[in-house]
């Protein structure tokens, strides 16, 4: 049985030769066959089109509340942050991980304390980065679930990580890094575009 | 008549071997006499996989494995089609129900040492069936597209951004496109109703096989073709698989099919542990319900994913909550080679396996209970015990197995 199959001392030199040739090119050939089929799971053209830029219009989003929108079928906050919200960013420091946001998980722009373009506007995407569910909104002080620490921030239900009023992570959660704040641009004061960095682009 | 049907055997069994295979597979199968209760689950595993076959085909000519229409399409099914319901809950429950029995399958394996030599490739063939199962149970939960499938999905298929630097390309890959939409519910369609269920059926197969090629092992973990009948050369202490042991699976059937039926009659929710309230919600992109739970039959796993919350070893701990994910399944392959013990079945090993035994199905219960629970900082710390606890049955097993005391094996098998 094994005789037929495999390579063995009995064999000629020539069929030996044979046996491994024909080994080696259908490897190939199988490896050829396979790539159009794997390839074909790769994004289509069409989702790859449907990336564009979205233009928000914030002018009625009153301090304290957080608007969902959706960009590239991701949920985007966008959180106007009261003075008090801001005055916490600093009090939680020591308790993050990240607070510098030295990690690359936002544009140059806002690598800064609110991580954002203005302090008082915060635009993230609204994915924990451990494993992709949406973080809720708890503005609330020291609730009894998140414990008589908590000065507001994102909690997520799934793992149990935390993120401050500026989606940067806390120290000993899952998550590993701050939420990512995506490309945007304000194309005037009230009017944010996001996914782009320029209005040409648009 | 007779004369009639046996010329056809014969005219059959030219050309197929069918009479060949029945002796073989069935009336000439020797299976050890003394199979107990633990000996059902095998039986009824195939049981549940052909009522899968069945319901799901006729769930296929109404659902609409489309984004925008897949959860109108369950709605459909369960209201409108005739026996819609019916055929729906037979599946749902089902799905729950062949863990149920495979988990039972697989823990008397654990108990009787049905994984030791010569049934170690049996054992991994088993584990490849489990690894489908686990699959086939993971694509299933996404087609209703409810919130629970949708976010269960994304939490998983995160998990395998977690790799190292192939990491997001592989999710783009896994997903048809960069976030979870249209693409990969209806890619993972394709690989719930055609796929992993082509794989499964080969899978079982090779697994029926390799155990008629070793004989069954049982509760006394003794070898029976060790004592044969030296004329027949059958083995003393076996009995043929037909008529014995189909006629008691049948019995077992009966049983488990009143329990099934209760279920799907009375409990097909089972209290939010077999189809959960959050998924008759429509998948919401925008929004992860407050508190997300996989099924029960994930939970243990999906406990120990939470549980690592510090970085170490240079790596991060959303890593190592994947790595312990999948190592906890896989390290169950390595069984065979864990345990050194002289003995098989747990009826001769001594107190330390008992003992080690007895912690590992607490701690596969609490961490069960707990990956249904929201994470507080007991709850995490609790996974974390546990977590340790589980990977402890494992991994001390080469030496707690080997200084073990255990009783002797007896020569037969015990009344």
């Amino acid at each position: 049985m094994a005789d037929s199959f495999t390579i063995n001392e009995k064999m000629s030199g020539r069929r030996k030769f044979l046996v491994a040739a024909t080994s080696v090119a259908s490897g190939v050939a199988g490896a050829a066959i396979a790539t159009p089929f794997l390839l074909s799971m790769m994004p289509s053209e069409r989702a790859k089109a449907a990336g564009a830029p979205i233009e928000v219009d914030i002018s009625k989003l009153e301090p304290g509340m957080l608007l969902m929108v959706e960009w590239r079928g991701r949920v985007v906050w966008i959180l106007n942050r009261t003075p008090e919200m801001l005055a916490t960013l600093e009090k939680v420091e020591p308790e993050l991980a990240d607070p510098n946001s030295d990690k690359k998980q936002q544009p140059d722009y806002a690598k800064n304390r609110t991580r954002s373009i203005k302090p008082e506007i915060l635009v993230a995407e609204g994915i924990c980065t451990h494993l992709g569910c949406s973080p809720v909104f708890r503005k609330d002080i020291a609730p009894a679930d998140l414990g008589p620490d908590w000065l507001g921030g994102f909690f997520c239900p799934c793992h149990g990580s935390k993120f401050d009023l500026a989606g940067r992570v806390y120290k000993s959660v899952p998550a590993p890094t701050n939420m990512v704040v995506p490309p945007h641009v304000y194309l005037s004061d009230t009017q944010l575009l996001i996914g782009s960095e320029s209005e040409g682009s648009a | 008549m007779s004369t009639l049907l046996n010329s056809m055997l014969e005219w059959i069994d030219k050309r197929f071997p069918l009479s060949s295979n029945w002796k073989a597979h069935l009336s000439e199968y020797y299976a050890p006499k003394n199979f107990n209760f633990w000996y059902f689950f095998g039986s009824l595993a195939l049981l549940v996989f052909v009522n899968q076959l069945l319901t799901g085909i006729f769930l296929t000519m109404n659902y609409k494995p489309d984004a925008s229409q897949a959860f109108a399409s369950v709605e459909y099914i369960m209201r409108d089609v005739e026996y819609g319901w019916l055929i729906r809950y037979m599946h749902s429950t089902g799905a729950s129900m062949f863990f149920v029995v495979v988990y039972l399958h697989m823990f008397r394996g654990m108990m009787y040492g049905s994984y030791r030599k010569p049934r170690e490739l049996l054992w991994l063939v088993g584990m490849a069936i489990f690894f489908v199962l686990m699959s086939l149970a993971f694509t299933g939960y996404i087609l209703p597209w409810g919130q629970m499938s949708y976010w269960g999905a994304q939490v998983i298929v995160s998990m395998f951004g977690a790799i190292p630097s192939i990491g997001d390309t592989l999710q783009q890959w896994l997903l048809g496109d960069f976030t979870l939409s249209d693409a990969a519910l209806n890619r993972f369609f394709a690989y719930h109703v055609v796929t992993l269920p082509l794989v499964l059926i080969v899978l079982v197969f090779v697994h029926i096989l390799a155990l008629h090629e070793t004989g069954s092992n049982n509760p006394d973990g003794i070898e029976i073709k060790a004592n044969k009948n030296p004329v027949t050369g059958i083995p003393v202490d076996g009995i043929p698989f037909h008529p014995y042991y189909t006629v008691k699976d049948i019995v077992g059937v009966v049983v488990f099919l009143f329990v099934f039926c209760g279920i799907i009659f009375f409990a097909p929710e089972m209290g939010g542990y077999f189809l959960e309230y959050n998924n008759f919600i429509p998948a919401n992109t925008l929004q992860t319900p407050d508190h997300i739970a996989p099924v029960w039959y994930f939970t243990p796993y999906y406990s120990m994913l939470r549980a690592v919350t510090v970085n170490f070893l240079g790596i991060d701990a959303k890593l190592w909550g994947v790595i312990l994910m999948a190592g906890s399944v896989v390290i169950f392959c390595f069984l065979p080679w864990l345990d050194r013990s002289p003995v098989k079945s747990i009826r001769y090993k001594g107190p330390y396996f008992k003992i080690a035994l007895t912690l590992f199905v607490i701690s596969f219960f609490v961490l069960g209970w707990l990956g249904t629970k929201s994470p507080t900082p007991l709850y995490t710390l609790l996974a974390q015990i546990f977590t340790i606890i589980y990977f402890a049955f494992f991994i001390l097993m080469p030496w707690y197995s080997k200084i073990d005391k255990t009783k002797p094996e007896p020569k037969r098998l015990q009344e």
